[in-house]
């Protein structure tokens, strides 16, 4: 019988897997990516909120008071709309969220969400990418009424057509008061030696540039690329001259604590939640001014229950509901009126000025410029480069 | 069946050759899930990098990517970042040698000296693998601390300045990979040693060799197929490794890894990260085969 062998077969299998092989490098273009700009008005879902009482919500951990007693400001939302809160902290980082929802929301597909809360700069991304439903606001009064005045005029949005800030909180240097004396300016914690090898700043490009452009006499809300090439140009130095130790996420409080830093650039609710077990850990605001970010409220494209989350929008910015989130996150409160409930609820953090900073404050605050696409592009390569070594 | 035909008896009945014929076929449907799970998982993932790695570097998440075999991607790729290239394969390949050293000693001493601990011994080789990889580094950056029992006591018998550290230095990232991948070491080197029949050493003991002697003569031969397998299951993922460096190096130590995930993630530029990673397999593969080339040891691949 002169039929098929089995290394006959395998032979012929392998041949016809290496001929599909290589028609599919032939087809290699068929990998090429299309562009993941998107148009809102056509990728609206029909609002269900009427039908289906409920809103799912994708947030950050440890940003809202424990939802399961009964008085938890989620727990008085149900009760109060009859509304299902559907909540989940899925969001660890911003370019990592970034990253999972792409593909989806890059290709009009929906990611089973209502609501997510993003940073200023993902969230002027988001938007730019039409990848957010605009808000009606109507529904959302208490937003336009009670939003604090530095938070609004953001340059990506400037009506607040399409976010709320959920919390708000200041970059700024932290230092550990027993081991170093203050470091006042973003200029000494490049520079002065005590501290080589034992500081640490923020692996966002846009936190730490900011602060960068402004040592070198820029405007971090309006710079040139020459002004950005003398800032990055600086860094470079400052790497190379063994000052940095890493640059990091959320992780540099750890290293703070444990004593192997001394000195870092920092968010202040960070800084605040640490203080509770070292006092000697202390948060300045550098003298190179202010740097502001809030973690913005959204709704993605094709969500189904859009009134329903701006009826929770619209309740997170009642100042008592505030002042009780306020409570318990730590970080800036970006709701009018707020500081006054809370001297009923906690009156010792009344006067935490990281809590409820006075508006005066924060007038000179500073901004990053909204980037174009290739702007953005060079920019985080340029940053980038620079942090890899 | 047919180039047989001529030495067996052919006295195959129509019934039994159905069923070799089915037991043949069976060979193939048990072949299918392999099959489907490398195209799935291999096949498409390597052919969309190989895609990643030739887009047009003037795309962005933005505009998309336009497929246009830009081969220069890798040159620009090679002249920005052959620093940290180099610096991986240094460090990966000092400590698969520190590994193989530390290793080769603790698997024949499990192999032949632990007697009725072999078992156990064992178990605390693998043992680390029971928590994770993340929390093990991170508990390094506790043995290191900058106020720490050994940086301390370096301190005190002025091995160390007052202002010297380890973390954050390319001996805390070695340190880190070398503890990580140990076991990937230990493991085909006891498999090896463990073996060897004894009498072979005696014998050279026999024939007047001296114990160093019959080691690099009789031992160290026979082991080679663990130290092949060994040096090549640690120095791999050592080269891709970037969990090390973000934890317990500075900007200054940075690996490929950590350039091809900054690439990818933060910086947005895809065909930059795809060349990147294709050089990085590309080395790595010809130095694996050129390594088991002069090895002599084809066989293992």
């Amino acid at each position: 019988m002169t039929g098929l062998t089995r290394r006959g077969l395998l032979h012929g299998g392998g041949a016809v897997a290496f001929a599909g092989v290589s028609l599919a490098a032939l087809k290699l273009p068929l990998f090429g990516v299309s562009g993941a700009k998107q148009v809102p008005a056509d990728c609206r879902a029909t609002d269900l909120s009427d039908t289906e009482k409920k809103v799912i919500v994708s947030n950050w951990p440890a940003y809202i008071d424990p939802r399961k007693k009964s008085t938890s400001t989620a727990s008085v939302f149900t009760e109060r709309t009859g509304i299902e809160v559907d909540y989940t902290d899925d969001i660890n980082d911003n370019a990592e969220f970034f990253a999972k929802v792409k593909n989806q929301l890059g290709s009009c597909q929906t990611i089973n969400r209502d609501m997510i809360i993003m940073t200023d700069w993902m969230a002027a991304r988001m938007i730019g990418l039409g990848w957010i439903q605009p808000l009606d606001a109507d529904k959302i009064p208490n937003v336009h009424k009670n939003l604090i005045e530095p938070l609004r005029n953001r340059q990506w949005d400037k009506d607040l057509k399409f976010h709320a800030p959920w919390q708000a909180g200041l970059t700024g240097i932290a230092y550990n008061a027993a081991k170093v004396p203050e470091v006042k300016s973003f200029e000494e914690l490049l520079t002065r030696s005590d501290l080589k090898g034992r500081m640490t700043l923020l692996s966002e490009m846009r936190d730490t540039m900011a602060f960068m452009l402004r040592v070198v006499g820029a405007d971090p809300d309006k710079f040139t690329d020459a002004e950005w090439s003398k800032a990055i140009d600086r860094l470079q130095e400052v790497v190379a001259s063994g000052q940095v130790r890493s640059f990091t996420g959320n992780e540099y409080i750890q290293d703070l604590a444990a004593g192997n830093i001394v000195a870092c650039e920092a968010w202040s609710g960070d800084v605040i939640q640490a203080q509770f077990d070292n006092p000697d850990i202390k948060f300045v605001t550098p003298e190179e001014g202010l740097s502001l970010w809030a973690d913005n409220m959204m709704v993605p494209n094709l969500a189904e229950h859009q009134a329903n989350a701006e009826a929770w929008m619209n309740y997170y910015y009642e100042p008592e509901v505030a002042a009780k989130l306020a409570a318990w996150v730590n970080y800036i409160c970006p709701v009018e009126g707020a500081k006054q409930e809370m001297e009923k609820i906690d009156p010792s953090l009344v006067d935490n000025k990281l809590i409820f900073p006075d508006n005066e404050d924060l007038v000179d605050a500073f901004d990053f410029m909204p980037l174009t696409d290739q702007q953005s592009q060079q920019y985080e390569g340029d940053f980038n480069d620079v942090i890899v070594g | 069946m047919a180039s047989t035909a001529g030495t067996a008896p052919v006295t195959t009945a129509p019934a039994s050759d159905d069923s070799s014929r089915r037991r043949g076929l069976t060979g193939y449907v048990l072949l299918v899930p392999g099959v489907v799970w490398l195209a799935l998982f291999f096949v498409i993932p390597f052919y969309s990098l190989v895609a990643t790695s030739l887009y047009d570097p003037g795309g962005s998440v933005f505009s998309g990517y336009e497929m246009s075999y830009q081969f220069s991607n890798y040159w620009h790729a090679i002249q920005d970042y052959w620093e940290p290239l180099l610096r991986s394969l240094w460090y990966a390949g000092l400590a698969t040698l520190i590994c193989l050293v530390l290793g080769y000693v603790l698997a024949y001493a499990i192999a032949f000296k632990a007697g009725r601990w072999k078992n156990l011994m064992l178990v605390l080789v693998i043992a680390p693998f029971f928590t994770s990889f993340l929390v093990r580094t991170l508990s390094w950056k506790l043995i290191l601390a900058d106020g720490g029992l050994i940086v301390n006591s370096l301190q005190a018998v002025h091995l160390l300045g007052p202002d010297g550290r380890l973390l954050a230095t390319p001996f805390a990232v070695i340190c880190g990979i070398v503890y990580n991948f140990l076991p990937f070491m230990v493991l085909p080197l006891f498999a090896s040693i463990d073996k060897i029949d004894h009498r072979l050493i005696e014998a050279s003991s026999d024939l007047y060799a001296n114990p160093f002697v019959g080691f690099w003569k009789v031992t160290w031969p026979l082991s080679l197929p663990g130290v092949v397998s060994g040096t090549l299951l640690t120095f791999i993922p050592a080269a891709g490794d970037y969990i090390n460096a973000q934890l317990l190096g500075s900007p200054n130590q940075r690996m490929v890894g950590n350039v091809i995930q900054n690439l990818f993630t933060q910086a947005n530029d895809y065909p930059a990260a795809g060349a990147l990673s294709m050089i990085l397999m590309i080395l790595i593969v010809a130095m694996v085969l050129f390594y088991v080339r002069r090895a002599g040891t084809e066989e293992l691949l």
